[in-house]
């Protein structure tokens, strides 16, 4: 799987997260599949983390149901979530790949753990065989036209 | 009656519970599932007792987390 996503919503992803520190931040992405096989991000979507730590998000459901209604509303289609990790790599923890449920959503991890250097990959999460498995998906920044 | 389900209107029997959505509309992992009716969220200890009006309009929410 292909994923692309627009340099300033990849901004607008890290500055979120730099002031949220030391607690992780987290929030919605909608976009189309399109039928080239790549999956476009066109909306990224900034929301609470009601869990207020620098271990743990859950995504406020108050915003997310509004959040869900605004896609809908623009024609777009929930395609995943992403959050930060202030002080760990980009890759999914144990504890997110136990609350990754849904195969068909890309999941976006965003290291702060180098400072300057925010690292942001995709992954794909699918049970099998009782077991979580775990693919990295091809991120691909786009500049703004 | 006609309940709006995730923006879309559908039939379903008169007064049927948030339960009986849930298995008619084939929610993967319903053990994951927020449910908002109208914009209320409904405690999933009320799922088998809240009963759906003509009208209503009801999400399905996943929960959304994860830990570092």
């Amino acid at each position: 799987m292909k994923i692309t996503i627009t340099r300033s919503d990849l901004d607008r992803i890290v500055e979120h997260a730099l002031l949220e520190r030391p607690d992780e931040a987290c929030g919605l992405i909608a976009g189309t599949d399109n039928e080239d096989g790549i999956r476009e991000i066109k909306k990224v979507y900034l929301l609470t983390n009601i869990d207020h730590t620098n271990e743990h998000f859950s995504i406020d459901p108050k915003e997310q149901l509004k959040a869900i209604k605004d896609m809908r509303a623009n024609g777009l289609k929930p395609i995943g979530n992403w959050h930060s990790h202030p002080e760990t790599p980009s890759r999914p923890s144990e504890e997110d790949k136990r609350l990754a449920n849904d195969s068909k959503a890309s999941y976006l991890i965003l290291s702060l753990m180098e400072e300057g250097n925010p690292v942001l990959n995709a992954f794909h999460v699918e049970s099998v065989n009782g077991e979580k498995e775990v693919r990295k998906e091809e991120l691909i920044i786009k500049e703004d036209k | 009656m006609k309940i709006t389900v995730a923006g879309e209107k559908k039939e379903f029997a008169d007064g049927i519970t948030v339960s009986e959505l849930i298995e008619l509309e084939q929610v993967e992992t319903p053990q994951y599932v927020t449910v908002s009716v109208n914009e209320e969220f409904i405690n999933a200890e009320d799922f088998e007792t809240h009963k759906l009006s003509e009208g209503d309009e009801v999400e399905f929410l996943y929960f959304m987390g994860g830990g570092r």
